[in-house]
Parts: C-alpha cells; sequence; structure tokens
C-alpha cells in the first residue's frame, strides 16, 4: 500500500514559533486516517501542508519534505491550483459561498474551465450524492447556499471539495461546529466516501477518532507520538502519553 | 407595574442628555425641510389678486406677500407683488396699512405670465384675434382665450426653432426666410388689450403670454390644477428672465449627469484603490501612510479640490486633448475650458476617498473562512476575490456610493471653477452627433440656488424659484439614496448566512 501523504521530518512554523518539530508520517492510500491531539499541538498545521494553505499566512516557514499522491507538492511544475484540485479541504466552520447551492458545488469545475452544462449538471448531482446532501436539496438548487442548516453547509463545502474530483479530502475538525445529529450524519457521509478517496481528518474528539478511522496518529507539541491502526492505538498504546491522552488523563 | 424609578434606572440624567440631543438634531432638520417645503408650497400655489385703494386714490393691483412692520414710523407696510416691470421698473410696490382704505377681490382681474419683463396684473379689455374682437364679458372668452393663447404659442414654437436653424446657417434659403415670415406675421394677428388697475392702457401680444388666469374666479381645485402645472412647467421647461422665472430642468439635468459620471469615474477607480490596498499591498508602513492620505483627502476644502480641477483637468489635460484632436478649432477651446466632464472627474477626486474608505471595511467583511474555502478549490487571489470576496464587500461598496453621491449632489464649490454656468446654451446631451457633448458646461441646481437666490437682479420675485429649487435638489439627492440604499440592502441579503 503506497502513502497517499507523507513528510518527512517536517518542521514548520510562524515568526520565531516554530509550530511542527520534525514530523515523519505517512498516510496509507484510502480509508480515514485521523490526528487527533491537544489544542494547539499543530494538527491543523500539519493537514494544511499537504495542501500548501499556509503559504499565505503571515511568517509562514518550513522545512523538510511534503509529498502528496507520491509528488512533492513544492515541485515548481505542480501549481498550487492544480495540486488543490486532487487534494481537496473542508474547514472547521461551514464556509459556503455567498451563491446559489449549484454554483457552490460547480465553483471548482468552473475554475477548471468547464462549460459544458451536461456535464456540470452531472457533476452537481454525483457531488451532491456523494455527500449525501442530494435529496435534501434537489428542488432548490438556485436558492443561496447560505440558507442552509450548518449540517448541510458542511456537507455542502464536502460536495464542493468532491466536484473537484479529488483523490484526498482533507477535513479541519469538520464537526466542530455542529450538533450531534448533524455530526453523526457528517460521519456517516464521510465514511462512504472513504472507499474511493483518502481522507485525512483531523479531530480533538478521541471517539470520534475511534468511530471513523482506521488509521491514526496521535500529535503532541508539535511531534509524532504515535501512529498505527486505530483498534491497535486504542488498545494497545505504545506510548505513556498516548495511554495518558487516551485515558483522559490532559488533553 | 414597576415603580418609575426601577422602569428608567439610574441613567436617567444621560438618557434625557442623550434624547435632548436627538430631539435638537430632528428639530432642526425637520425645520430645514419644512422651511424649503413651505417656502416652494406657498410659492408656487396660486395667490388672490387684491385690489387696494389707498387713501389718496391711487389704485394697487397685485398679490399680498408679506405684511411687516414698518422701520420708519409705526404700524405695518404690505409687500405687494403687481407686477407689470415694463410699465414700472420693478414688480414690488410697499403699501403703508395706514394707507389702504379699501381691499377688494375683482373677479374680473387677470395675470399674465409673460416671457418677458415678468407677470402682467390688470383687467381684460378685448382679445383681438385675427381682426375679430371678443369680449371677456362673454361666456365662454376663457375658453376662446386659452385656445387662442395654445394656437400661438405653438407657431412660436414653430418660428423659434427655425429661427435658430436659420441662425446656425450663414446663408438661409429664401424658403426658409419667407416661411418663418409668415409664421411670424401669424402670430402678430392676436393681441390682449389690457388695463392696469390705475388705467394705464398696455397691449400685450399672445405670442408675450405663456398663461393668462382670473385667478380670483378660481376655486381651490382650480387653484390645485394651476399649483400642479406650475410644478410641471418647473420641473420640466427652461428658465426665463435670467433664470427668476420659468423652470429648472436644464439645472436638473445636468446634476443628475454630473452625478451619474461622477459615479461611473469613482466606483471603478474607489474600489480598484482599495482591492490593491487591501488585497495585495499587505500592512506595510507605505501602505499605512497611503490609507491616512487618502482619508486627510476627505478633509481638504472642495474649493481646493476645485482649484486642482481647474489646474490640472481643465488647462493641463484639456490643453493637451485640444492640442492632440481639436487643433483646428484653437485657440478657441474645445475642452480646454470648463465642462461637464472635468467637473465630474474633480467631483470624482472628490468622493474617491469615502468610497475607498468604504470599500476596505467591505472587504473586510468577507470572512477567512471563506476565502480560504475558495483557495482551497484551487481559486487564485484574482478569482478569490471577483467571485467570493467582492459579493461580501457589495454592501460596503454601495454605502460609498451613497456617501459618494449624497456628497457629490451638494457641492458647488469646485464647479464654479471647472465648468458650471448660470445658463447653458444647450444640454451636454441631445440630438446632434456625437450625442454626448461633454465638453459642454451645463447647470446645475445647487449653483442655480445661489444664481437665483444671491446673485440675480430680481431676487424678491425669485424667491419661489430658490425654494423650489432646494426642494427639488433636495427630493433628488433623497432619491438617489434611496435607490443606493435598496441596492445596499440586496447585496447585504445575499451575504446574510440564516444557519449559525
Amino acid at each position: 500500500m503506497s502513502a497517499a501523504l507523507e513528510c518527512r521530518n517536517l518542521k514548520a512554523g510562524f515568526g520565531d514559533h516554530l509550530v511542527l518539530q520534525g514530523v515523519t508520517l505517512a498516510v496509507p492510500s484510502g480509508g480515514v486516517t485521523a490526528v487527533m491531539g491537544p489544542s494547539g499541538c499543530g494538527k491543523s498545521t500539519l493537514l494544511r501542508c499537504f495542501n500548501r494553505m499556509n503559504d499565505h499566512l503571515p511568517g509562514f516557514f518550513r522545512e523538510g519534505e511534503v509529498r502528496a499522491l507520491g509528488r512533492d507538492v513544492y515541485d515548481p511544475t505542480w501549481p498550487v491550483d492544480s495540486l488543490r484540485f486532487s487534494v481537496g479541504m473542508v474547514f472547521q466552520k461551514p464556509n459556503p459561498f455567498p451563491m446559489s447551492v449549484a454554483d457552490n458545488v460547480l465553483f471548482g469545475p468552473r475554475l477548471l474551465g468547464i462549460r459544458q452544462k451536461q456535464e456540470l449538471s452531472e457533476i452537481l448531482e454525483r457531488s451532491l450524492r456523494a455527500a449525501h446532501l442530494w435529496d435534501e436539496v434537489k428542488d432548490s438548487l438556485s436558492s443561496s447556499a447560505l440558507k442552509l442548516s450548518g449540517g448541510q453547509q458542511q456537507r455542502l463545502c464536502i460536495a464542493r471539495a468532491l466536484a473537484c474530483k479529488p483523490q484526498v479530502l482533507l477535513l479541519d475538525e469538520p464537526s466542530s461546529a455542529l450538533d450531534p445529529i448533524a455530526t453523526a450524519r457528517l460521519e456517516e457521509t464521510v465514511l462512504d466516501l472513504a472507499t474511493s478517496v483518502t481522507v485525512l481528518w483531523v479531530t480533538h474528539d478521541l471517539q470520534q477518532a475511534a468511530r471513523v478511522s482506521q488509521h491514526v496518529a496521535f500529535l503532541y507539541l508539535g511531534e509524532l507520538v504515535e501512529e498505527g491502526p486505530t483498534a491497535e492505538v486504542f488498545a494497545n498504546p505504545k506510548n505513556q502519553l498516548t495511554e495518558r491522552y487516551l485515558t483522559g488523563r490532559f488533553g | 407595574m414597576k415603580p418609575f424609578h426601577l422602569v428608567v434606572g439610574e441613567d436617567l440624567p444621560k438618557r434625557f442628555l442623550s434624547a435632548a440631543a436627538l430631539l435638537v438634531a430632528l428639530g432642526l432638520m425637520f425645520g430645514l425641510t419644512f422651511l424649503v417645503a413651505w417656502g416652494a408650497g406657498w410659492g408656487f400655489w396660486p395667490k388672490p389678486l387684491e385690489l387696494l385703494t389707498l387713501a389718496d386714490g391711487t389704485k394697487v393691483l397685485g398679490e399680498l406677500w408679506d405684511r411687516e412692520s414698518d422701520p420708519v414710523g409705526t404700524g405695518l407696510r404690505w409687500r405687494v407683488k403687481v407686477g407689470n416691470r415694463d410699465l414700472w421698473g420693478s414688480d414690488f410696490r410697499v403699501v403703508r396699512q395706514a394707507e389702504v382704505v379699501k381691499v377688494e377681490r375683482p373677479t374680473d382681474a387677470w395675470v399674465l405670465e409673460r416671457w418677458e419683463y415678468g407677470n402682467f396684473y390688470g383687467f381684460v379689455l378685448s382679445l383681438d384675434a385675427d381682426g375679430q374682437v371678443f369680449d371677456p364679458k362673454t361666456p365662454g372668452f376663457q375658453a376662446i382665450l386659452s385656445r387662442k393663447l395654445r394656437e400661438v404659442a405653438s407657431l412660436k414654437r414653430q418660428s423659434d426653432k427655425l429661427a435658430a436653424k436659420v441662425a446656425r446657417k450663414a446663408q438661409a434659403s429664401e424658403e426658409e426666410l419667407a416661411r418663418l415670415a409668415s409664421l411670424q406675421q401669424a402670430q402678430e394677428g392676436c393681441t390682449l388689450l389690457m388695463t392696469t388697475a390705475g388705467g394705464e392702457r398696455k397691449d400685450i401680444p399672445c405670442a408675450q403670454v405663456v398663461h393668462a388666469r382670473p385667478m380670483n374666479r378660481l376655486g381651490f381645485w382650480g387653484k390645485l390644477a394651476v399649483f400642479g402645472e406650475r410644478w410641471l412647467e418647473f420641473i420640466t421647461a427652461e428658465p426665463r428672465e435670467s433664470n427668476t422665472e420659468g423652470g429648472i430642468f436644464p439645472a436638473l439635468f445636468g446634476t443628475s449627469l454630473l452625478v451619474l459620471l461622477m459615479t461611473v469615474g469613482v466606483v471603478p477607480l474607489g474600489v480598484l484603490t482599495a482591492v490593491y490596498l487591501r488585497e495585495y499591498a499587505g500592512d506595510t508602513r507605505f501602505t499605512r501612510a497611503v490609507r491616512l492620505s487618502v482619508t486627510t483627502l476627505a478633509g481638504v476644502p472642495s474649493i481646493v479640490f476645485g482649484a486642482f480641477g481647474l489646474a490640472f483637468f481643465v488647462y493641463t489635460l484639456g490643453g493637451t486633448v485640444d492640442k492632440l484632436f481639436f487643433a483646428s478649432s484653437l485657440p478657441t477651446p474645445t475642452f480646454g475650458t470648463g465642462g461637464i466632464l472635468w467637473a465630474s472627474a474633480t467631483l470624482a477626486l472628490l468622493t474617491l476617498p469615502v468610497v475607498v474608505v468604504a470599500t476596505e471595511e467591505g472587504l473586510a467583511a468577507a470572512p477567512v473562512e471563506v476565502r480560504e474555502g475558495a483557495q482551497a478549490l484551487g481559486a487564485t487571489r484574482w478569482e478569490t476575490l471577483r467571485y467570493v470576496v467582492l459579493p461580501y464587500a457589495k454592501p460596503g461598496i454601495y454605502t460609498g456610493m451613497i456617501l459618494a453621491v449624497a456628497r457629490a449632489a451638494g457641492e458647488v464649490a469646485p464647479l464654479m471653477l471647472t465648468g458650471v454656468v448660470k445658463l447653458a446654451p444647450a444640454l451636454p446631451l441631445d440630438s446632434s452627433p456625437p450625442f454626448f457633448h461633454l465638453e459642454r458646461k451645463f447647470m446645475h441646481l445647487g449653483f442655480h440656488i445661489y444664481d437665483v437666490g444671491f446673485q440675480s437682479p430680481n431676487v424678491e420675485a425669485a424667491r419661489p424659484v430658490v425654494f423650489a429649487t432646494t426642494l427639488v435638489l433636495l427630493v433628488l439627492v433623497v432619491l438617489l439614496n434611496l435607490l443606493a440604499l435598496i441596492l445596499r440592502n440586496r447585496a447585504r441579503n445575499r451575504v446574510m448566512s440564516q444557519a449559525l
């Protein structure tokens, strides 16, 4: 099994603050990999390294190799926009654009230059179905996305990312702004997706990590403490820090 | 019911202070609006014609405009608009109240609004039309008179048009001259024989008369109709009698076009400036200095902008344009003199700061999450800006537009240096190619108020025009603001999330 995402001795930070202190991680292709850890441990920074979303933040610096789909993400022949078409991302807070549901989903394909009506409507339906949103919005595709509920908005953001046919999906605590029912629907959606797309899911919710992931990585103070198959790590943590975190003694 | 001191709480004095401030502000604003509306309404409402008989037997016919205390002696004196400027040199006559022995409202008194010399107040002896003589006492006289006046007015329009055409050409054809002469002759056949209250005879050609009205015979509805007619004429007609009578259409048109051109100029420039400052430049010492200068620019007196507009737009830019494209007509300047284009450019510069500041605030309203969302989908900075950030910035942009329009519509000082005139011979937009004549001088409501109210030879008689022009300007600003407000609210609703 080859790695979909990979980083080697990755050091990254902002200004004079080093957030990631040399992380080496390989995310296996297919399925859901969860990155967990307490707040401020560098989970989001790590995630955002894979689609270069940190680059425009003030004072960002990076050292060490980052690879996605077997290619260096900083490869000058690989433009950042096409990297992001392959590595999609969903954020903590639902962030639909102030336009219709359909325009939201088709934002990416249109940037890719797809103009044909037939093709666009196929993409629209496929993406919304994959995000388990089609049945709820199929009659209101042209109404504003901002009128959807929080959970629907977050699934719309997934559909929007899927419309570009990414091979990897980065989820940055996507359920932290949602209620438990919306969270359950979101998890269900992502688990269905994970059969065809590699998902890297950042969460601080242990139960969620246990529920959704096959593979898990534990990050603490910018260092990778432990990684491995979820069942194994949860049952038999090799590192004392992991054990203490899993048993709720800090975090 | 709670005790009063619990309802109002402890901050009663502060609450009263702020409420009093609001009351004062509202009072001042309502006072201003009411004064303007009252002045305009009163000025255009048909006033009865009073026939005053004085102690020495003199008879005075006119509208009673003012009762004021007599600076000499005691008692009141009346200011009566007696018109007939061609006979007596002035529109007004001041009469001591003590001298008045009798006041009547004769039903056979008429007001003639004339093209020249203002109103004529008097009695109709007869109408002499194409050899026929009509007595004002015959039934249906008023209908005959209005029909004749309409006919003559139509002839006059034709002959004026033809005369203007003839005047433009160096050599008029024989045929045209003959037609002009016959049109003019046809108008001469109609004359109103009038007499003043004092019995002075005056024959007035029908072609000189705009309206003839037996004012004291009109009931409320008749007066209302006259009131409406006067407003309609005011809005749609050209000014007469060095702007103290007639309409303000050219000024209304000039103001609207000026504001429109200014908006077309300032909005793209201001928005792009703000986009660069906020989205591309980053927060450096330089951008902060630029921002400070832009805000400072908003406090520069407008006459300074006028001077700059004259020096830069009119002389430098306009002069260059003339040298390059209109060299054949030099030394007569085409663009090298004040005109509506340069005036709008000056106003655009004047209102640039508000658009830049408001747009920057609008751009800041686009949430970081949404910007990142677009970038994570592979959108470039420009694509993010164009499709995602701009919808959020639109309410701010419209706010800037509202402020710019409101300020520009009311500015007068910079225009006086850059192309406004008291009487423009032609509109900046007409049917002769190339249709837009942006080099032309123009009239403006604000300047019209200044000119008619303070520079005209007949200030007193022009008072209704000043008030009415002010009212029209206020209404225009309100309408423009409403339009921008609707646009802004629509844009705002689009980016308001109902969830979360």
